[in-house]
């Protein structure tokens, strides 16, 4: 006991002194919080970005992991951090989804919205066999055939892709679960179990199709963007083709608990806009396919504010939203 | 043939062959720690693999996996800390072997039919990716619903004692895997308002607990004695890991043909694959009482099948881009990253890269052996450590271990609740692995089951529709009736003979 005694007075009086020397900011290593595991985009996004503001704010660094509960788990951990910018965090578009669940009662509101890093446009992808040529098509197909016979997949029970499908779906006229959603582990499963013939559409981000798109054994139909994408030119948009004006994205952010003192906050922005237009940080995002989007501050948290304005209209109507 | 020189040329250069030595060093000295895992060791290896050239940066990631892979033995077997679900498998009989004074012998053999497997698998993986990868496309939920049913029912087979309290271990294990959000429809069971709930009980914390802590409780309940029997390393490792090969070459090919092929699933990888074989191996010896017991013969079967299964999950990778595991996820993000886009094009636009991967998967399953073999002579000196040191060292390890997986206290908590249920569990004679087990394929029997559900409109004989599904499904129908047809057959036949 005299051991755990000990270590915890000396942590006391280290956090003591750090606070009697308080220096400039930053004085300490800074921890980023990823709520989703490592090796997936987010984190890979969330490593990269941390190595570059590293070598600008001249203190480490650490990117943990903190996984589970749809990401509630992890987003949690950021907001619940004391806001003095040593606790930031990749904050995903599932802060916009989870409180309208009724899953926490985090909203962006708690959260210090310092910068969005990147931004993929959902699409409407089909399996190669099926045969659609166009999203008319396919639209025309699923608006003949009685509800529920259509299935499509590509994230949980009201994720991101779910509400994307039931957002197109209700633009087009169509009731929103006209199309069977059927949940799945992430992208990278319902476009397996699509090839396999589990399903029929994916409605995920054209970027997460693109090893099976150049196997040619998925089809992207459209992308649910205002402009086509730079990686796929020929992918026309909904727009364009069914006339649809919906739109769907998801981003990912750099995060702060909130209430963060506002020098703290202008110098954290700046070393993330440094680290954003480094060259090592684009390079990256465009050789994994991954969208890049700019917005930092205010325009920032207006974004993520008008998605959650959305995402609660439809998932209302979706009856995805608690009661 | 200038292919694979050309190939050759962009491995065996100094610089990396360097990278993979270092990374074979890393893997080991990562893996080796309990409670670390390999794709913990990936994931710190991506932003290094950043600034070198995609054959380097390949071979560091192959070659630390692989060794980490099998460094997660170490202590499984030395201290009963397995480092993989999959590893779990056959630490029972691992370190039984190292109470009876064989840890070398367990060791060596994890080691030398680990390297057979991923041997045997990068073969499969050279000559019959595509084929083997357009077979993988065909299965969808109802295929894989019916190999999770196939790999539960192993849990009646390993169970050393009766079924009925193999049946209970699994049921432990499946309820565990109940709790939190991450199931189909998105609802939280069992998290009493708590975030931390939310997240389930992450599989890590509970493994160690179930396993290490209950160890380390009975050692102080039962004040065991420091008298150890002594070391029987009388042949060196590699001779007798020979003799097993002469005794067990028909296990050591079927753990690798059915640990490639089970691999080569992106829904099952080698968590199902090595329950699966070891489940095979006790069916099939001659001397099923032995498991369980420090027999190697599991050993033998679900080591080569665990590694067979990890090359196999390259399969998919390579060819559709497709990860069938953590490990494989981060590889194909690096890939991209190097301009190697995974997909059926890159055997034809960039077939020396590809061959250079290859190349560089046999190196990594070579070099193994006698990195293996150092790292086993050091490891060894653990165990003559007094166990009043031991123990609570032991405990640190599991604590650092379980806090790492998420960085949070809440999996030390979750380890010290697992660690007094599996003590619980063993004092009344009930087996942990089939808990392990439960936990493990829990969530995808479920999500399998309810996705499955929802694509036919709930119609149960969706699951036999499909020709590959209807297979699996009559198989392991079969699995559970016949045995119960045979025993009534039997009795019946008892009764009139009675009569």
């Amino acid at each position: 006991m005299h051991f755990i005694k000990t270590i915890v007075a000396v942590g006391g009086l280290m956090a003591m002194t750090g606070a009697a020397w308080a220096q400039e900011y930053p004085e300490r290593p800074i921890q980023m919080i990823v709520p989703w595991g490592a090796g997936g985009g987010t984190d890979a996004v969330g490593r990269l970005l941390g190595a570059e503001i590293q070598k600008e704010l001249g203190v480490p660094v650490n990117v943990v992991n903190r996984t589970g509960g749809s990401g509630v788990v992890g987003h949690s951990a950021i907001a619940n951090a004391d806001p003095d910018g040593y606790t930031i965090g990749i904050m995903t578009i599932e802060v916009d989804m989870m409180h309208w669940q009724g899953l926490t009662d985090l909203t962006y509101e708690d959260f210090d919205v310092l910068a969005i890093v990147n931004s993929d446009p959902g699409g409407v992808m089909v399996s190669a066999d099926a045969g659609y040529d166009s999203v008319e098509a396919l639209l025309e197909k699923i608006k003949s055939e009685p509800a529920g016979t259509f299935k499509a997949s590509g994230t949980g029970q009201g994720g991101i892709w779910h509400v994307g499908l039931a957002g197109w779906l209700l633009s087009e006229g169509l009731a929103p679960d006209h199309v069977t959603f059927v949940p799945s582990q992430g992208a990278a499963p319902g476009l397996t179990d699509m090839v396999a013939g589990g399903v029929d559409i994916v409605p995920s981000s054209l970027a997460e199709g693109r090893s099976m798109i150049d196997a040619k054994r998925v089809v992207p139909l459209a992308t649910m963007s205002p402009d086509r994408q730079d990686a796929f030119p020929d992918v026309p948009t909904l727009a364009e083709t069914t006339g649809s004006d919906w739109n769907v994205a998801v981003w990912r952010s750099v995060a702060a608990p909130a209430g963060l003192p506002e020098d703290v906050k202008v110098k954290l922005m700046d070393a993330i806009e440094t680290a954003y237009h480094s060259d090592a940080y684009q390079d990256f995002m465009k050789d994994r396919g991954f969208g890049l989007r700019w917005a930092k501050g205010d325009d920032a948290t207006a974004i993520v504010a008008a998605d959650d304005a959305v995402f609660g209209e439809v998932m209302t109507k979706a009856g995805l939203a608690a009661q | 043939m200038s292919i694979v020189i050309e190939a050759a040329n962009l491995v065996f250069q100094p610089y990396v062959l360097l990278v993979i030595f270092g990374a074979a060093a890393f893997g080991m000295f990562v893996g080796a720690i309990p409670g670390l895992t390999a794709t913990m060791a990936t994931a710190l290896l991506v932003p290094v693999t950043f600034f070198m050239d995609p054959v380097p940066a390949i071979a560091t990631i192959v070659t630390a996996t692989a060794m980490a892979i099998f460094a997660g033995d170490i202590p499984g077997t030395l201290l009963r800390m397995p480092g993989t679900p999959a590893s779990a498998a056959y630490v029972q009989d691992a370190y039984a072997m190292t109470q009876q004074g064989r840890p070398e012998a367990a060791l060596g053999a994890s080691l030398v039919f680990s390297s057979i497997g991923g041997i045997f698998g990068t073969l499969v993986l050279i000559t019959a990716s595509p084929v083997l990868a357009e077979i993988a496309l065909k299965f969808s939920s109802f295929e894989y619903f019916w190999l999770v049913v196939l790999g539960l029912s192993c849990a009646v087979f390993i169970s050393p004692g009766s079924p009925a309290r193999g049946l209970i271990a699994l049921f432990i294990g499946l309820f565990a895997a109940t709790v939190g959000l991450d199931n189909p429809a998105a609802v939280p069971r069992y998290t009493f308002g708590s975030v931390e709930m939310m997240g389930g009980v992450q599989f890590i914390p509970a493994m160690i607990g179930l396993f290490a802590v209950s160890e380390v409780i009975r050692a102080f309940i039962k004040r065991a004695s420091d008298v150890r029997p002594p070391s029987t390393s009388g042949k060196s490792i590699f001779r007798q890991q020979a003799t097993n090969l002469v005794t067990y070459p028909v296990q050591a090919l079927r753990g690798s043909v059915l640990g490639t092929a089970i691999g080569a699933l992106p829904g099952a990888g080698a968590d199902i694959a090595a329950w699966i074989s070891y489940a095979i191996s006790k069916k099939f010896s001659k001397t099923p009482e032995k498991f369980g017991k420090g027999h190697v013969e599991g050993l033998v079967e679900a080591g080569a099948s665990n590694n067979g299964a990890m090359s196999g999950a390259w399969i998919p990778a390579l060819v559709f881009g497709i990860p069938g595991d953590s490990i494989t996820a981060i590889v194909i993000g690096v890939l991209y990253i190097k301009g190697i886009n995974p997909g059926p094009m890159v055997f034809i636009t960039q077939p020396e890269m590809i061959y250079a991967v290859f190349i560089v998967f046999l190196l990594a399953n070579v070099i193994m052996l006698p990195l293996g073999w150092i790292a086993i002579k050091g490891a060894r000196h653990v165990l003559s450590i007094p166990q009043k040191v031991l123990m609570p060292v032991i405990l640190m390890f599991c604590m650092v271990g379980s806090f790492a997986i998420n960085n949070s206290v809440f999996g030390i908590g979750l380890m010290l609740f697992f660690g007094v249920i599996g003590f619980l569990m063993e004092e009344n004679d009930i087996p942990i692995a089939p808990a392990i087990l439960g936990l493990v394929l829990g969530p995808m029997l479920e999500q399998n089951f309810v996705t499955s559900m929802i694509k036919s409109d709930g119609s149960f004989l969706a699951f036999f529709e499909r020709p590959i599904a209807a297979g699996l499904g009559l198989f392991s129908i079969a699995i559970w009736t016949i045995p119960l047809v045979l025993w009534l057959l039997h009795r019946r036949s008892a009764r009139q003979s009675l009569s």
